[in-house]
């Protein structure tokens, strides 16, 4: 059974259907991919995954256990983190404080009005190892609004990996990347796809194609396609539609 | 000079030291329970009465700024901290006095039951507040948490048999202060100001431990990005509603503290203006970008009052235009220009090494 399995999920804003029927599972250890032309409700299947949004059909099953239209807390509790199309961090605070702010250290502590988190030799540790991992060492006590662009992504990316998760939710991680910021993300989430079960939301097919093992194709609300890279670069519809050439 | 300046950037240049002082760095970043800032804070403060007089004030007015100290440190943690704007907070401080002046008039005369009270009734008064609006943020909370302080404000003119209407209650004994082994009398304005200023002292270091304990990031990264640590797993909700009652209890402890020192409690501190004026002072101060921020814009406040106002009947335009020039120009308020001062120094220092040693600029 898939790590994690949402059926005919189903979501409407008003009169607007953005998910039709989507039906997408999710495997451990592998790197799925999710890719669609703009609006085509790729990040909107994110948040109702996430829990931001409550499906107004369908049922989410993660690890077995039913957790269609739980709250995004509730979800984040049960091992799955994400991160965000539109950069969200903590700007006021240093990279580290980013991280540790995200680790269940702090989390679990939220309610303890006398810990020194940060004189928490382990939790530091932890948290510098977490920058470690996304190229960030060094940048330890530079405020996250002063980071450099590619090195804000990264953060995010760090940020969603710090609980440790047991599923990663990405969302165009590469936009606004250059080619060499590309490049760079790509080396990284290949190192990640070794420890972590990761979806990426991806606009880039080359990007993708690199990376992932399974990829579904969203169009009008509806998941058109799902294969290995292989089998989508043979199905020259999905490739027209990706490219949003029949969008 | 030059030698000095030019050993002291060494360290920073030899590489192999580099990794080492970055481990260091790593590991100490410890948060102090006492600073420097504060020992500083509680020397200015606590000598007041051996210098007020000579300086043209008065003792009750350190008393005032004490009290109003503590209620702005307890009214930032919800503004300056969480970024949740309360525009209400008069009804706590006002329930707070009222609880005290009850206790004393109608239960015990004891000091220690009536800040006990104070501080209860404040914290209950918001945690039930809170219910109602911490699922809200900026505009939409100020405006309820506006509603609320005039609902309580109406409530405090109108309920005459508790309250005694517009005139509040009158004739609370400023009494004894038991403290187990002896007791002194408060009546006394100057050992009156000691047992705020002890207060003061207990609240700023309780503040600061609790601003930077894993709730005080927690409250931070609620200003900065709700939704990002809710889906952390923050429980955002409880958090907002949390420090809203602590904020409230905060409030309500001054407000008994200030019943006790003007001997009365009365619907004026509940008034949308008194509630403006606690944002207003922490805002100027700088309530956003310092712990100090609030300490700053209270002692500010009441100098400006007795000053200005000893010169001129208009000082709330002068202050209020003061306000208006901070707000346009340093919306970081006083602890924002301090702060950029501080930095401007830095970096003339840095220039100075820069000229002495090349490679430090490098280093930084
Ligand atoms: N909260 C919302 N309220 C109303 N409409 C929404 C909301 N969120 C998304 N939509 C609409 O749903 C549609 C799909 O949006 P979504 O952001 O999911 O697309 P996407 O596939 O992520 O696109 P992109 O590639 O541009 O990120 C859009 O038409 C958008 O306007
Ligand atoms: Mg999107």
């Amino acid at each position: 059974m898939a790590l994690f399995e949402a059926t005919h999920l189903q979501k409407r804003f008003g009169e607007q259907v953005v998910l039709e029927d989507i039906t997408l599972s999710f495997e451990e250890g592998q790197l799925s991919g999710i890719m669609g032309p703009n609006g085509a409700g790729k990040s909107t299947c994110f948040n109702v995954l996430t829990g931001q949004y409550k499906p107004d059909n369908g049922r989410v099953v993660f690890d077995g256990r039913d957790i269609t239209g739980k709250s995004a807390r509730v979800i984040a509790g049960l091992g799955i983190s994400r991160s965000f199309q539109i950069m969200n961090l903590f700007d006021e605070f240093t990279a580290i404080e980013n991280i540790l702010i995200a680790l269940p250290e702090s989390i679990n502590r939220s309610f303890n009005p006398v810990h020194d988190i940060q004189g928490n030799v382990s939790a530091m540790e932890k948290a510098a190892d977490v920058l470690n991992k996304v190229g960030l060492s060094g940048r330890e006590f530079t405020q996250a609004s002063s980071l450099p662009y590619g090195e804000r992504r990264a953060l995010e990316i760090g940020v969603a990996l710090a609980s440790d998760p047991r599923l990663l939710f990405l969302d165009e991680p590469t936009q606004g990347l250059g080619a060499d910021g590309t490049a760079r993300l790509s080396e990284l989430i290949n190192e990640l796809k070794k420890s972590y079960s990761i979806v990426v939301i991806e606009h880039d097919m080359d990007f993708l194609f690199g990376l992932a093992d399974k990829i579904s194709v969203i169009h009008w609300g509806q998941v058109i396609a799902t294969g290995t890279p292989d089998q989508l670069r043979e199905n020259e519809w999905v490739m027209a539609s990706t490219l949003g050439e029949i969008a | 000079m030059n030698q000095r300046v030019a050993q002291s950037s060494n360290p920073l240049l030899t590489n192999d030291s580099g990794e080492h002082s970055h481990r260091v760095a790593l590991t100490t970043q410890k948060t102090a329970i006492i600073t420097k800032q504060m020992i500083c804070m509680f020397i200015i403060l606590g000598t007041f009465p051996l210098w007020s007089e000579w300086v043209g004030l008065y003792n009750y007015l350190g008393a005032e700024i004490a009290i109003w100290i503590i209620y702005a440190l307890g009214f930032n943690l919800l503004l300056g901290y969480t970024g949740l704007p309360s525009f209400g907070h008069g009804a706590f401080f006002g329930i707070g006095a009222y609880a005290y002046g009850l206790t004393q008039l109608g239960i015990i005369e004891s000091v220690w039951a009536g800040i006990f009270f104070s501080v209860l009734a404040g914290g209950i008064a918001a945690a039930v507040v809170a219910c109602f609006i911490s699922h809200r943020r900026g505009i939409y909370y100020a405006l309820m948490t506006i509603a609320f302080g005039q609902i309580f404000w109406f409530t405090s003119m109108r309920w005459h048999t508790l309250t005694g209407g517009e005139d509040g209650l009158l004739n609370i004994h400023r009494g004894e202060l038991n403290l187990g082994f002896f007791s002194f009398s408060l009546s006394e304005t100057s050992s009156l100001f000691y047992f705020i200023f002890a207060i003061v002292m207990l609240v700023t270091v309780g503040l600061w431990r609790l601003v930077h304990s894993p709730y005080g990031k927690a409250l931070q990264a609620i200003r900065m990005n709700e939704m990002r640590a809710r889906f952390l797993g923050y429980n955002v909700w409880l958090i907002k509603w949390s420090v809203f009652m602590i904020s409230g209890a905060i409030a309500g402890l001054a407000g008994g503290l200030f019943a006790l020192v003007q001997q009365s409690a009365y619907p004026d501190v509940m008034s949308l203006h008194a509630s403006g004026l606690i944002v207003m002072l922490t805002l100027i101060g700088g309530g956003f970008v310092s712990y100090w921020g609030p300490v700053l814009g209270a002692i500010v406040f009441f100098m400006a009052r007795d000053t200005l106002g000893a010169m001129t009947e208009t000082w709330l335009l002068w202050y209020g235009l003061m306000f208006m020039l901070v707000i346009i120009f340093k919306p970081e308020g006083i602890a924002g220009l301090w702060q950029d001062l501080m930095k401007r120094r830095e970096k003339r220092q840095l220039k100075v090494n820069g000229s002495t040693e090349n490679a430090s600029g490098e280093a930084k």
